[in-house]
């Protein structure tokens, strides 16, 4: 097992953009989880003058209520980075479980599953999160909780699909042969084998999950303010776009990074991955 | 379409295609869904709040406002009486009142609807033919420097969360010495909007570039496999020219799954849109779904999230029966489990590749 694992990952870090997404994945965590330490003030006192220029005090400038920009920017990744970490997580448990599930039970069982995922994809991803959001309030809790719900029936479609596929091959049917319990050969047969999909789809779900949560909190139905938040940041000091532009392009230049360095590190394992290699869409 | 006749004196006459079949069942598939669709929206607009009147009024109202909103709404009823009546309603049309305007939800809706349209329109009519005429040059030209230079940046583009390439492209149009195109989208109702088509532009170009590399990276995934096929080869060794091997024997057979991805392109790119008014203030449904959302002006919201949401089935529905009409072995298949069977084409997304939407 572990000789399989570790042969996976040195194929995934074989490929360079594995590797370059890697990098600026863990440059963005680290930066979102030490921020705040780093952050030379707190990002809700005023300190300088409202959409104040740069300065050597204030590297970025100062905001909408004359906050320190440097500061709220450093202390504003922790909430995008464990919401969508959190929600892509839940959504990866919940639909792979609903998926194998599916997959491997009578017909009923499979169409209920595959016709509820379809009923759920009819919702655009965002307008299922901004409907319940809207009505039932914006704890973050309930943010994460929505999001991972509008991420589950993509996950079940993926899972049954590639668990389907993977039953067909001969060591299942050894397995099955051998008098395996259908747990076991669920989980130790099947699930390995379709993990790398489900990894890279993972990978996919932080990258919309970055977007769709600093998209909650630009419309203004994410984090409250005055909490520190890139979104936020971007709603916050929209109307200063021209007279201190770095208010918002700092936020959005590091959403952006961050959703670039996990899509190309879903990109990476996929390629390194799959036989088919780029012809995948 | 009918049948192609064969020369076969025991065929029965020409009868309703096997697909007429398969369209009924699609058909009723999706009423089925449209059902359960409308029953989440109730669910979670009026069943799911402890009270709704309370939801929409805030936590001071005095409670004779509340009792009133409730008999207003009707919500003082059983809440299967409330569900048919609103479905009822809903059903011939009626979406209710607007708390904000007072006025019929159905007649804010028409206008606006008819804006986000045009925006959805203009993107579609944009992104097919660079994603068609992009994919097969990308695909012809496999590997080289171009291609990965390409899908690099289409990566790129596709990492990019949707509204900071609006915000982007705003501040770029909102630059002094910028003015060649309106940065904000505030249209004159009076004015058709064929005369102010340069309040398009922005939203439109945002909304394409986010919707761009999923479809160009589908037609060039499935050009590339179409032109390994036997019967390019095929063709190749005939000495028909390689021009019309790729826009006459390739390129409808690669199209196929682009009917999906585009069906598929249009439920992202609604999502996408909503953010895209917001930005653009461009006065479409989008808009008006964020500030009935603050406003919590209910019937709107239903209204509005009913509607895309079934607009939604629709477009998915019109996929598959294109894909089917598209396909000659599924078109002509003699029974509705053939077509069950092959149906290779409108084999949904998720089966074929692990990467899912833009």
């Amino acid at each position: 097992m572990t000789d399989v694992s570790s042969a996976r990952w040195q194929r995934w870090l074989a490929e360079p953009q594995t590797r370059k997404g890697a990098l600026i994945t863990l440059l963005l965590v680290a930066l979102a989880l030490f921020g705040p330490w780093l952050a030379p003030h707190a990002p809700t006192d005023m300190l300088g003058q409202v959409y104040g220029a740069p300065s050597a005090a204030a590297p970025l400038g100062y905001d909408f209520l004359g906050h320190d920009v440097l500061s709220r920017l450093l202390s504003g990744g922790l909430s995008v980075l464990w919401m969508s970490v959190a929600a892509a997580a839940i959504a990866l448990l919940v639909g792979s479980a609903l998926g194998l599930l599916a997959g491997f039970s009578r017909r009923r069982l499979d169409q209920l599953i595959t016709w509820l995922a379809d009923v759920s994809l009819a919702f655009p991803d965002l307008i299922l999160v901004l409907l319940i959001v809207s009505m039932l309030g914006r704890a973050p809790w309930l943010i994460v909780l929505t999001v991972a719900i509008a991420f589950t029936p993509g996950v079940i479609r993926l899972a049954r699909g590639s668990a389907v596929a993977v039953a067909g091959q001969e060591f299942v049917e050894a397995a099955q042969m051998m008098g395996y319990s259908r747990r076991r050969i669920l989980l130790r047969e099947i699930l390995p084998n379709i993990l790398t999909p489900l990894l890279v789809h993972f990978g996919n779900m932080l990258t919309w999950g970055v977007g769709m949560l600093s998209g909650l909190s630009f419309l203004g139905y994410g984090v409250a303010p005055p909490t520190a938040d890139w979104g936020l940041m971007i709603n916050e000091n929209q109307a200063g776009l021209l007279v201190q532009p770095w208010a918002v392009l700092a936020p959005a230049v590091l959403i952006g990074v961050f959703a670039y360095g996990t899509n190309i590190l879903a990109e990476g394992i996929g390629r390194s991955s799959s036989r088919i290699g780029d012809k995948q869409p | 379409m009918p049948e192609p006749t064969v020369a076969n004196p025991s065929c029965s006459p020409p009868r309703t295609p096997a697909w007429l079949a398969w369209f009924i069942g699609r058909l009723g598939y999706g009423l089925l869904t449209a059902w359960v669709i409308s029953l989440v929206v109730f669910i979670a607009t009026q069943a799911l709040p402890s009270d709704p009147a309370r939801v929409i009024l805030g936590p001071d109202a005095p409670l004779e406002s509340i009792l009133t909103l409730q008999r207003q709404l009707g919500l003082d009823r059983p809440i299967l009486e409330q569900y048919l009546r609103w479905l009822g309603s809903a059903l011939s049309g009626e979406l209710g009142v607007s708390l904000d305007s007072n006025a019929p939800v159905a007649d804010i809706l028409f206008g606006r609807f008819g804006y986000t349209l045009a925006l959805l329109a203009g993107v579609i009519a944009l992104v097919v033919p660079v994603a068609l005429l992009l994919g097969v040059s990308l695909a012809l030209r496999r590997d080289s420097r171009v291609d990965r230079w390409s899908l690099s940046l289409l990566i790129f583009l596709k990492a990019t969360p949707g509204f900071l390439l609006a915000i982007g492209l705003v501040l770029l149009f909102s630059m002094p010495h910028m003015d060649l195109l309106p940065a904000v989208s505030i249209l004159d109702p009076d004015k058709s909007l064929l005369r102010q088509l340069q309040f398009l532009v922005l939203p439109v170009l945002a909304l394409s570039l986010s919707a761009l590399p999923y479809l160009t990276r589908m037609v060039r995934a499935s050009m590339i496999e179409a032109l390994e096929s036997d019967y390019v080869v095929a063709a190749r060794l005939r000495g028909i020219p390689e021009w019309r091997i790729v826009w006459r024997h390739t390129l409808p057979n690669a199209l196929i799954p682009a009917i999906q991805g585009v069906a598929l392109t249009l439920r992202t790119l609604i999502g996408g849109a909503l953010l895209a008014e917001v930005i653009f203030s461009y006065p479409g449904i989008g808009t008006s779904l964020n500030s009935a959302i603050q406003m919590r002006d209910l019937p709107m919201i239903q209204a509005i999230v009913l509607l895309i949401t079934l607009g939604v089935v629709l477009i998915n529905l019109l996929a598959d029966l294109l894909t089917v009409l598209l396909t000659p072995k599924l078109r002509t298949a003699r029974r509705v489990t053939m077509i069950r069977r092959n149906r290779r084409g409108i084999q949904p997304w998720w089966r074929r590749s692990p990467s899912k939407a833009p």
